[in-house]
């Protein structure tokens, strides 16, 4: 059986996602090709071909790919499924958006956000914000999994696969792409970062926002994260957001900065490797999974941490 | 414009889930439940879409047991116009409820299907994008702004890295995100007249779909437990035991 892995990107580079989502294939079959689907995205399709493990690239590429169109990706996937037995895909805003559609024209039951591979039918996936996981067993001919990437390794580099182009399939007549604004940032991404850096409500202002937490995350060369409460407060951008259903991250080092810990921002960063906790609030639930907790007011306590690094050499 | 809202009764967002001692699924006895917090948000925006005068009726529906009524109530004492139970006890999948609320909308043939981008239970947010494949209409995921402009509604969405903008020809389906808006706690007034609103009961087997499941959960354990660490003075410290003994500086 052959499986093939929908790439992430964002047509201009290949995300490391794709390398981890790459691994997770592997563990289902030895063939596992790999689909660019986007719009000028050459450059990515070469990087594709150089994850280990690889047989081919496929690209795939129109304005509406361009744009992640779900109704685009989903018919392009579809018109290459007759070739494959599972399509997995990085559960990325953008793999979700697309993948179930693919799952219901085949009539097959997706399996979501997929944290282990068994065997090749039966996965394990996170259910209740994290707080269970579920292992289930696929009855499906064809199987559609979405892969929460931080629980994979990412495959090595070195492999020269063929790279084919393949039909992008029908396009989206009803769906127009209008407009969007992307962040941009000199920033890690926050999903692949070593070090995250987040801040929660207690920050009370996106000037604050910036003015604590941004520093603090250039000096350890660290993606920046939120809370849900400060993202909702409009403290920080969408895009910031750890949690249940925001960004999950898995750092060798998260540090939460005047963050409470509710339950759906622990769902989003509690496979850190290293937590650091700074909250003046003894109690708060943030200190129970935090291997080093700071109890102190963030005001005091991020200055004298930029200065203690500097000390330090960073 | 009729506007059709699934909802789903689940857990409440406060209640901390606790798995069975012997590993076959949740243990939800006698726990609170409520509506998921996302389905909330929809049933929000479809009532804001009927107070604007762009919708003229809003159908709640919810596929699951008999208390799933008390969920659509909730709907109703929100603004929603009236409700659909589709009853069954069978723990129903993504792909059967897609099939069920794609026969919903075949009956009810609503311009609009506004729904919660995922349950706080299942966590899949998979049922919307389903929803939308199997009756080819276009889909907006992950909402954060919605306008109806004739016959066609132009909608916001959360993306990895900022936002974008879609347009979409009606019928659609929509998902909502968290910051689509704030849902308004009902009336006690309004909790009086839901009441007296119609909700129809009806079965799977009145939709002619299979709810055998194609998943079959092997089992349902708890995650490796993260112990708490050590609490350090001060910055010094910190940054000393993260070079020393973490070693990720």
């Amino acid at each position: 059986m052959a499986v093939l892995v929908v790439a992430d990107h964002d047509n201009a580079s290949l995300k490391d996602n794709t390398h981890k989502t790459v691994t997770a294939a592997k563990a289902i079959s030895g063939d596992v090709d790999v689909l660019v689907a986007g719009q000028g995205v050459s450059g990515v399709a070469a990087e594709a071909a150089k994850i280990e493990g690889v047989r081919k690239v496929l690209v795939a590429e129109s304005d509406q790919l361009g744009k992640s169109i779900a109704e685009a990706e989903a018919a392009t996937v579809l018109g290459l499924m007759g070739n494959y037995d599972a399509v997995l895909v990085p559960a990325t805003s953008a793999g979700k958006n697309f993948a179930p559609r693919v799952a219901a024209k085949l009539d097959s039951a997706p399996i979501s956000e997929i944290v282990d591979v068994v065997d090749a039918n039966t996965f394990v996936r996170p259910i209740y914000a994290g707080n269970a996981l579920e292992t289930v067993q696929s009855s499906d001919a064809k199987k559609v999994i979405t892969v929460r990437a931080t629980a994979f390794k990412a495959a090595g580099e070195g492999g020269s696969a063929a790279i084919e182009k393949v039909d992008a399939g029908a396009g989206a007549p009803k769906t127009r792409f209008v407009s969007e604004e992307i962040v941009k940032s000199t920033r890690p991404e926050l999903a692949a970062a070593k070090i995250v850096v987040s801040g929660g409500r207690a920050m009370g202002s996106a000037e604050e926002f910036q003015r604590v937490i941004e520093p603090l995350a250039d000096k350890l060369g660290a993606a920046v994260g939120a809370s849900r409460a400060a993202v909702d407060a409009g403290y920080a951008p969408n895009d910031y957001q750890v949690g249940q259903t925001g960004k999950v991250v898995a750092p060798q080092l998260y540090v939460a900065v005047g963050i409470s810990g509710a339950i759906q921002h622990l769902a989003g960063m509690k496979d850190s490797k290293v937590i650091v906790a700074i909250n003046k609030d003894a109690d708060a639930p943030i200190f129970q999974v935090a291997d080093y907790g700071l109890v102190a007011d963030y005001k005091s306590a991020v200055p004298e941490l930029m200065e203690a690094l500097t000390a330090a050499g960073k | 414009m009729k506007v059709l809202v699934p909802v789903k009764r689940v857990l409440d967002y406060n209640v901390k889930p606790r798995v069975k001692p012997d590993q076959s699924g949740m243990d939800l006895a006698n726990l609170k439940m409520a509506m998921n917090p996302f389905c909330e948000i929809a049933v929000e925006e479809a009532v804001r879409l009927k107070e604007k005068g762009v919708a003229t009726e809003v159908v709640a529906v919810s596929i699951g047991p008999q208390q799933a009524q008390e969920t659509i109530r909730t709907a109703l004492a929100m603004g929603a116009d009236r409700g659909i139970l589709v009853q069954t006890d069978a723990d129903v999948e993504p792909l059967e409820v897609a099939k069920l609320l794609k026969a919903v909308v075949e009956a009810e043939q609503p311009k609009l299907v506004v729904m919660g981008k995922q349950a706080i239970d299942g966590d899949n947010n998979a049922v919307g994008q389903m929803l939308s494949a199997l009756l080819d209409w276009p889909q907006a995921t992950f909402a954060s702004k919605i306008e109806v402009a004739g016959e066609t509604v132009k909608v916001t969405r959360e993306v990895d890295g900022g936002l974008q903008t879609l347009e979409l020809d009606l019928p659609a389906v929509i998902t909502a995100d968290l910051r689509l808006n704030e849902p308004r706690y009902a009336s006690l007034p309004n909790i009086m007249k839901a009441k007296k609103k119609p909700i129809d009961v009806k079965s799977t087997g009145d939709y002619g779909v299979d709810t055998a499941g194609r998943l079959k959960v092997l089992k349902v354990s708890e995650p490796p437990k993260r112990t708490a660490g050590v609490k350090v003075e001060n910055a010094a410290e910190l940054v000393n035991k993260l070079k020393t003994e973490a070693g990720v500086l």
